[in-house]
């Protein structure tokens, strides 16, 4: 007979206020196997952990059930504090009298019965629980970080510095993100490319950093510690090896069509092409839509050119597999398409731009070289308007239910930024509420108003008309209830923030979960920021949600923290409530392989002896570090065969004839 | 190609030059319009209160026929199209609202919806496309400026009317474009002309069409087409300079078929 | 002038009404105005359409009835297109005109008044629609 002792906790008046604890004892002690019953207000605590232990050793318990709060908040603990006392941790179990039993009800009485149900289904599994010892899984010391923005740099950075290698993934052709198009950045109006470019070289220059540029993840395979990815690295047409970097193909290119990405198409470009000045790798890449060599067959000039033989017209994407102990993932965000927001004619009015593309506009390095001009004629504005919340906030099926969070300071820089080079012209910035949270974020948004003579109008644009050359912009001040018309010359929208379109894709990809809104959810949204429900991936910047630079970059350390943690620990015990395969039963129709959402079972054949021959058998095989633990496989085997360690269908079966009792 | 036709009442008295030339254009272009027998006033406003019922039984008629017949029902007033295409989303989406009109009806068989209501546009929009329309224009419209005046019913709300970008439409402009006339697109072609206020409130009516012709003027536009007969009648009293006709007489026009 | 009571007692059942016959949520509205930005009429509304939504808010309903602003809205959808929180506007008006019109004696719109009012181009269709907007 086992030696099982039953400790029954208040959680103050979490379970007291509604159990009958006394009573929870009571029927406790009555349970065949069970030698000791005892209560305490907080189990979890020391004083109650102790109470544990002592018992473990002085009663000689070989068997313990704890009847708080759920599993997912205190079975660590308590296994921990068994373990110390000598006992496995897997002969402890718990009954959740808490979440699914005080916090739901109300009656006294029905919860007292239920928390005595739950506490025997408990104790009748404690009964058939055996010692479960984990085994040990090796780290690949080596990261990998998908993304080049300022998120993946920083993490990046963050790993080299801690001594392992990283790999950067970036799908444009130069790492640098959106921070890189941005001219200032608040609250303290400083250059982002001079903060950001040392980071991009520093990246590009570090022994443990190497980057994939013009890249994108194929596949991924594996586990924590133990990832395979597939990478795929586009033809850029340019021998990055040969390439100096000298420009001369970019200059002679004699196709000037494409709009430049980087310039948010305020600005052609060539078909081969460096994004930006000041891009990493400074390698060109051909844009093979455009090139008229892939598109006629002629032309082939940059060739010619090429002083060290670097162009290669015949070069195809490569696969390259490399293993990964950790991922992070920070692939970035965009903005929505506003061909649906036709009241305010962005598609059709070239004065009407969004706010990233006026970073290009006031950008030293823009098509402007900085000069706050009209993209329709070229002259300098008097009225600017800019409309805040486009699509965010926005329930209808055009916009987005989310604050795109980055808007409201971007504007009020934006804002300053035209005051500070232009102090005549007029400023008006349309808002539903100013949102400005963030060490020293106020008063820069009020200074916008105080200092610059910023008119902020509480209330939204109606539409647009463009009269003439001018933009009458229809608006309301809800603050007096007056209507207004502003006769402006250009018109700066806040396009609502959004996540990748190929976040999903993505995702799948990795096995982490995206939610509404297609942003990567984390595993927890206060204690597990940046961590994924996938051990060993981890997010950093705005692919988890809008963000602002100051917020990405800490989330990325946060991230890079966390992956060099597991690199840090070389060996990774794995859960050991994995699957087993009763291979004498197994019929060998592998049905559980393609159930198995982990590709952990794979089928091998055996040789057993069948009346008195060895013959050979195809049965299943449980990869134990691929495993999670999820069950699919016990329910799908018709012949029983799978049964998971820890949850073996007797110990599930007896919790049911406990309850049903 | 044969469609059930719903006129409406202005079309028969006030509005016959928009029926007129719609029914010589369907027959040039070979499409058979059957008007719908015993057809009634759909009521001319969709009834938006959600306990209204009665207003909105002419229009399940008219679309329990269409179904019956399984003939997509064509519309050619703005109004009419308005409130059918409605009522229509209504005894798809408001099980409240089809029971109970169901309830009252008692037609044959129940009806849920099944009908679809297409307006004349979309009719040569989408079923005989407006390129095919472009090669059967004998007499085109060769440099006449013309502005099409969209007002509310046909595109708002516009998730429901599902008729063309309600900020942004194209819609009139390709038909004035496959005519072999040029469009002339003018910021205002999509603001309100008062529609019923002319009634009641006639100074706003005024206001509001004054502002529409306004924006015309500006632009250049020579000539106006609508779809509805009192944005026509709002337009054309304040305004002498720009002429205002219906898309039909355009479209009769350029197939030789107005007399 | 007295302070205001939000959501008199007196008017809860009114307001439920308007609320339960426009089928919308006025709690949704945001007050960004937007509504009133692009009303094509609002230049001849004594409230403006957003602070119709406030005063709805606020269980204000008698500022709401006694409005002009009511009579003004031309039901043309521009603010039930455009509105980012999903309200229709036009709807609660409606609910708001109808509350007044369907107690008796009340029609805004009698069969007498109309001689006086169309001209011999006006389309039938405005009067239908007079008729199903002012009166009951």
């Amino acid at each position: 007979m086992q030696r099982i002792g039953v400790f029954v906790c208040w959680c103050g008046t979490n379970i007291a206020g509604t159990v009958d604890i006394d009573q929870v004892k009571q029927a406790a002690e009555k349970i065949p196997g069970v030698v000791n019953v005892q209560d305490y207000q907080y189990m979890c605590s020391e004083v109650g952990q102790n109470l544990i232990k002592n018992a473990i050793k002085e009663q000689k318990l070989d068997r313990v059930v704890i009847a708080s709060c759920s599993p997912r908040m205190h079975e660590a603990t308590f296994r921990k504090a068994a373990k110390s006392a000598g006992l496995n941790p897997y002969l402890v179990e718990i009954a959740n009298i808490r979440e699914q039993c005080s916090w739901v009800h109300k009656n006294k009485e029905e919860a007292t019965e239920k928390a005595i149900a739950l506490v025997r289904a408990a104790v009748a599994k404690a009964t058939l629980n055996t010692e479960l010892v984990p085994g040990e899984i090796g780290v690949e010391p080596r990261a990998l970080e998908i993304g080049g923005g300022i998120a993946g740099i920083q993490t990046a950075l963050d790993i080299a510095e801690a001594g392992y290698k990283v790999d950067i993934i970036e799908k444009t052709p130069s790492i640098g993100g959106k921070m890189a198009q941005i001219d200032k950045t608040f609250p303290t109006l400083d250059c982002s490319a001079c903060i950001l470019t040392p980071k991009m070289v520093d990246a590009s220059t570090h022994p443990n950093i190497n980057l994939y540029t013009y890249s994108e993840v194929e596949a991924v395979q594996g586990y924590v510690g133990n990832f395979e990815v597939t990478i795929r690295q586009k033809a850029r047409s340019v021998n990055a090896d040969k390439c100096t970097g000298c420009g001369i193909c970019t200059d002679k290119c004699p196709s000037k069509k494409a709009e430049s990405e980087f310039d948010e198409g305020l600005r052609k470009r060539g078909a081969i092409y460096i994004p930006f000045p000041q891009a990493v790798p400074n390698v060109p890449v051909i844009d093979r839509e455009e090139c008229l060599k892939f598109k006629t067959g002629k032309c082939g000039l940059c060739e010619r050119v090429c002083p060290s033989g670097a162009i290669e017209f015949n070069q195809e994407d490569t696969l390259v597999t490399q293993k990964y102990g950790a991922i992070v993932v920070a692939t970035g965000y965009d903005l929505i398409n506003l061909d649906k927001f036709g009241e305010y004619p962005y598609t059709e009015h070239p004065d009407v731009i969004t706010s990233l593309e006026f970073e290009r506009l006031t950008s030293a390095a823009g098509p402007t070289a900085g000069k706050f001009l009209r993209p329709s004629n070229g002259n300098k504005p008097k009225k600017v308007v800019f409309v805040q919340c486009v699509g965010s906030r926005d329930k209808s099926s055009r916009g987005k239910t989310y604050c795109s969070k980055i808007c409201c300071m971007y504007t009020a820089k934006h804002a300053m930024l035209i005051k500070e080079k232009y102090p005549e012209i007029e400023v008006y910035v349309f808002y539903i509420d100013v949102r400005t949270p963030g060490k020293n974020f106020d008063e820069f948004q009020r200074r916008a108003v105080e200092e610059y003579g910023v008119n902020y109008i509480k209330g939204m644009v109606g539409k647009v008309f463009p009269e003439g050359d001018k933009l009458q912009v229809h608006g309301v001040d809800a603050l007096s209830s007056e209507t207004l018309i502003i006769d402006a010359d250009m018109v700066v929208l806040a396009a609502a923030t959004k996540a990748k379109d190929d976040a999903q894709e993505l995702g799948r990809k990795l096995s982490i979960s995206t939610d509404a809104n297609n942003f990567f959810t984390e595993a927890h949204p206060k204690l597990r920021p940046v961590e994924t429900h996938s051990a060993g991936i981890y997010l950093a910047g705005a692919c988890q949600g809008p963000k602002d630079i100051p917020e990405t970059v800490a989330q990325s350390s946060a991230a890079a923290a966390k992956a060099i943690g597991l690199l840090n620990k070389g060996k990774l015990v794995n859960n050991p409530c994995v699957s087993q395969v009763d291979e004498q039963i197994c019929s060998g129709c592998l049905a559980c392989t393609k159930m198995c959402p982990y590709e952990a079972i794979s089928s091998q054949v055996i040789e057993v002896k069948e009346q008195g021959k060895i013959v050979k058998k195809t049965v299943a095989h449980v990869n134990e570090a691929l495993c999670q633990g999820c069950g699919g496989c016990t329910v799908t085997c018709r012949a029983g065969a799978l049964d998971l360690k820890g949850f073996m269908n007797r110990q599930i079966l007896a919790e049911v004839d406990a309850i049903c009792l | 190609m044969k469609f059930s036709y719903y006129p409406g009442c202005t079309l028969k008295t006030k509005a016959q030059e928009l029926e007129k030339f719609a029914l010589n254009s369907a027959a040039a272009l070979g499409v058979e319009l059957e008007e719908q027998k015993e057809w009634q006033c759909c009521g001319a406003v969709y009834p938006l209160a959600e306990d209204e019922i009665g207003t909105k039984l002419s229009s399940v008629r008219a679309l329990a026929e269409a179904a019956q017949k399984n003939e997509k029902l064509i519309t050619l007033c703005a109004a009419c199209h308005h409130v059918i295409k409605r009522v229509n989303e209504d005894m798809k989406t408001k099980d409240d609202v089809k029971n109970k009109v169901n309830n009252y009806l008692q037609l044959a068989q129940d009806y849920q919806g099944e009908a679809e209501v297409i307006h004349y546009l979309e009719m040569l929009r989408d079923e005989i496309g407006f390129d095919k329309l472009a090669e059967k224009v004998t007499n085109p419209l060769t440099n006449r400026k013309i502005g099409a005046y969209y007002g509310c019913l046909l595109l708002r709300p516009a998730e429901t009317m599902n008729f063309d970008d309600p900020e942004n439409p194209s819609i009139i402009e390709e038909f004035i474009k496959a005519l072999g006339a040029t469009p002339v697109k003018y910021p205002y072609r999509t603001e309100c002309c008062g529609g019923y206020l002319s009634l009641d409130n006639k100074e706003l009516a005024q206001e509001m069409t004054d502002n529409i012709m306004k924006s015309a003027l500006k632009n250049e536009v020579e000539e106006l087409v609508t779809a509805c007969p009192l944005c026509k009648y709002n337009l054309e009293n304040k305004n002498g300079k720009i002429a205002i006709s219906y898309f039909t007489e355009l479209l009769a026009e350029a197939l030789g078929v107005k007399e | 002038m007295g302070r205001m009571k939000i959501i008199p007692d007196a008017k809860k059942k009114e307001l439920q009404q308007i609320l339960e016959i426009s089928g919308e949520n006025v709690k949704d509205c945001m007050q960004c105005g937007k509504c009133t930005a692009g009303c094509p009429a609002s230049s001849s509304m004594d409230i403006l359409p957003h602070q119709v939504i406030r005063l709805l808010q606020l269980g204000q309903l008698d500022k709401v009835a006694n409005s002009q602003t009511i009579w003004s809205c031309a039901s043309c959808f521009t603010c039930t297109t455009r509105c980012p929180r999903n309200i229709d506007l036009a709807k609660l008006m409606e609910a708001v005109r109808l509350t007044i019109i369907r107690s008796k004696g009340s029609s805004r719109l009698k069969a007498d008044d109309v001689p006086g009012k169309i001209d011999p181009k006006m389309p039938q269709q405005a009067i239908v629609s007079g008729f199903r907007k002012y009166n009951k």
